[in-house]
């Protein structure tokens, strides 16, 4: 490659597209391998979701409420606030709850995955890991990648339920809505496969994307302060950007 | 009767050895040997590259060009999984001692036992406590690495190294940071494992008085070649520019102090002025 080219921010950006590719093979690769340090996974989950279930929470119930106050209103211009339960719930499961259950991870969670991966690295754990006749890929990048894949989508379900909760909070309790109609109307048009399980996956895709560029991230920080802080900064920019652009294909093939 | 083709071959084998990191020329045709059950102590101005011979012997590095072989096998030619088969042999010892953060010392130094054996928890709490205690450390066993002091952190960096019994050990300045009751133990450590249980040793330090209680070989490394090899006493009294120059401590001589750099006088702005 000319030096010409390799400034060009564009093939940059490819090459580390690339690059991030073929770490998520040797991440893949390793997870068989991986599965032997089973604790650590356990761990890793535990730290995931016990690290993010507080935001999760709080933000589930805010966005529920704000959710069906907004609808409420919008609803009842066409009389059809009876749908409130359905919309909220909906809009939940198809769309809010993985997307924005996956920026909080990868600003919570994510964000110490980098850090912790790149200060191991700058403080020569990895190389110590690796001496040891460890394969880093296994005991610390692939258990850090599962726990993302298996903690978002509970992670999600949690983000789910405490926005049902907080969208029938402010529809029945404070806006006076019927909780027959809300209830009835919800269960009797959201669908397990189509809402529900679509709404799943897209949380399993997201918690691949965000762990693997969180575990990318900080697996190739420079081994500096300024290069950890860094690192950390573009997990969330990416994670992000990714994960919006990956709800926008996701949601054009799954409707 | 022992023939000379009957001695044990070398455990570690370097031959014109050749290694450039980012442009900078380490190496330039570097040759060494470290006989099975010696103590071989490598020395250098700061920056000859010490630490990264240690690196291509556990095959953490590739040389560009010569052979390395630990144990009769060539370093760079090892599989994946050969590498590792290989590691699990030797203990390293980190010039940074690089503890693993969110584990105590006790499971710190557990954790190549618990990697690569199935032993019951009883036999390897005893393991691990043996070599803490050797450490004088078997008191701090339930501290985490972020309470330890500097000095403390590589004895149980040490601790961790010599657990396996491996059949070499790679200490890269051990005795840094060490108080001198610490050092005598640590000196004391290198020998009885070399003796009792013939673990090669190879050490990178500076402290030629304690090198000279333990190691039975000195290499001398400077400017990417091996300029002096000896026993110790011996070395340390041979009359050539090199020794003189480095065990004497003096700044002028053939091995540089200075990091490669443009004329001073220039870089300040000086040369050609009148004083
Ligand atoms: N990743 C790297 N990229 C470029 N140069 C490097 C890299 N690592 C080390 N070097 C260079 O290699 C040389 C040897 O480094 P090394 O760490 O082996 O020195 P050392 O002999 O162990 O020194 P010290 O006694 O200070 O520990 C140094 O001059 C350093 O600048
Ligand atoms: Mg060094």
């Amino acid at each position: 490659m000319s030096s010409d080219l390799r400034h060009n921010w564009l093939v940059r950006g490819v090459a580390a597209v690339g690059e991030c590719g073929l770490f998520f093979v040797a991440v893949a690769g390793a997870v068989p391998k991986s599965l032997r340090y089973w604790r650590e996974l356990c761990r890793q989950i535990w730290f995931v979701g016990a690290m993010s279930l507080v935001i999760v929470m709080t933000c589930g119930l805010f966005v529920g409420m704000v959710l069906a106050l907004q609808l409420y209103f919008t609803l009842s211009i066409f009389g059809g606030t009876a749908a409130l339960g359905t919309v909220v719930a909906l809009s939940l499961f198809r769309e809010l709850g993985p997307v924005v259950t996956a920026l909080l991870v990868a600003g919570r969670a994510g964000t110490a995955v980098t850090a912790e991966i790149g200060l191991m690295r700058a403080t020569d754990q990895l190389d110590a890991i690796s001496m040891m006749a460890v394969d880093p890929l296994a005991y610390v990048a692939s258990p850090r990648f599962l726990a993302g894949v298996i903690a978002m989508p509970l992670l999600a379900c949690v983000f789910n339920a405490m926005g049902i909760f907080g969208g029938h909070l402010v529809g029945v309790t404070w806006l006076g809505l019927d909780n027959g109609t809300f209830w009835g109307n919800m269960t009797s048009t959201v669908d397990l496969y189509r809402d529900i399980l679509d709404g799943l996956y897209k949380s399993i895709v997201f918690g691949g994307v965000v762990s693997l560029i969180a575990v990318f991230q900080g697996y190739t920080a420079p081994p500096t302060s300024e290069g950890v802080a860094y690192s950390t900064t573009r997990t969330v920019v990416f994670s992000s950007i990714v994960v919006l652009a990956f709800d926008f294909v996701m949601t054009a093939f799954m409707t | 009767m022992i023939h000379p083709s009957d001695a044990p071959a070398p455990l570690v084998q370097v031959r014109g050895l050749r290694t450039r990191l980012g442009g900078k020329v380490i190496f330039d045709g570097l040759d060494l040997e470290v006989a099975r059950g010696s103590v071989t102590a490598v020395m250098g101005p700061s920056g000859t590259g010490k630490t990264t011979l240690l690196r291509h012997l556990t095959g953490q590095l590739r040389p560009a060009a010569g052979s390395v072989r630990v144990d009769g096998r060539e370093v760079a030619g090892l599989s994946r999984r050969g590498l590792f088969e290989l590691r699990e042999r030797i203990g390293f010892l980190f010039q940074n001692s690089a503890l693993l953060t969110d584990f105590s010392v006790f499971e710190n130094v557990a954790f190549p036992l618990r990697q690569h054996t199935r032993l019951p928890e009883e036999l390897l709490r005893d393991i691990v406590l043996t070599k803490l205690q050797a450490v004088g450390l078997r008191g701090a066993a339930n501290l985490m690495p972020s309470e330890l002091s500097g000095g403390m952190a590589r004895r149980v960096a040490l601790a961790r190294a010599i657990v396996f019994d491996p059949m070499l050990i790679l200490y890269d300045e051990p005795f840094v940071g060490l108080d001198p009751i610490a050092l005598n133990q640590v000196l004391r450590l290198i020998r009885t494992l070399n003796q009792t249980l013939g673990i090669t040793s190879i050490l990178v330090a500076h402290e030629l008085a304690a090198i000279r209680q333990v190691a039975d070989r000195i290499y001398l490394i400077a400017g990417g070649r091996l300029v002096a090899e000896g026993a110790p006493d011996e070395l340390a009294h041979r009359d050539s520019p090199w020794t003189r120059q480095f065990f004497g401590g003096e700044a002028d001589g053939p091995v540089p102090f200075h990091y490669p750099a443009p004329d001073y006088a220039r870089q300040l702005g000086l040369a050609g002025r009148r004083p």
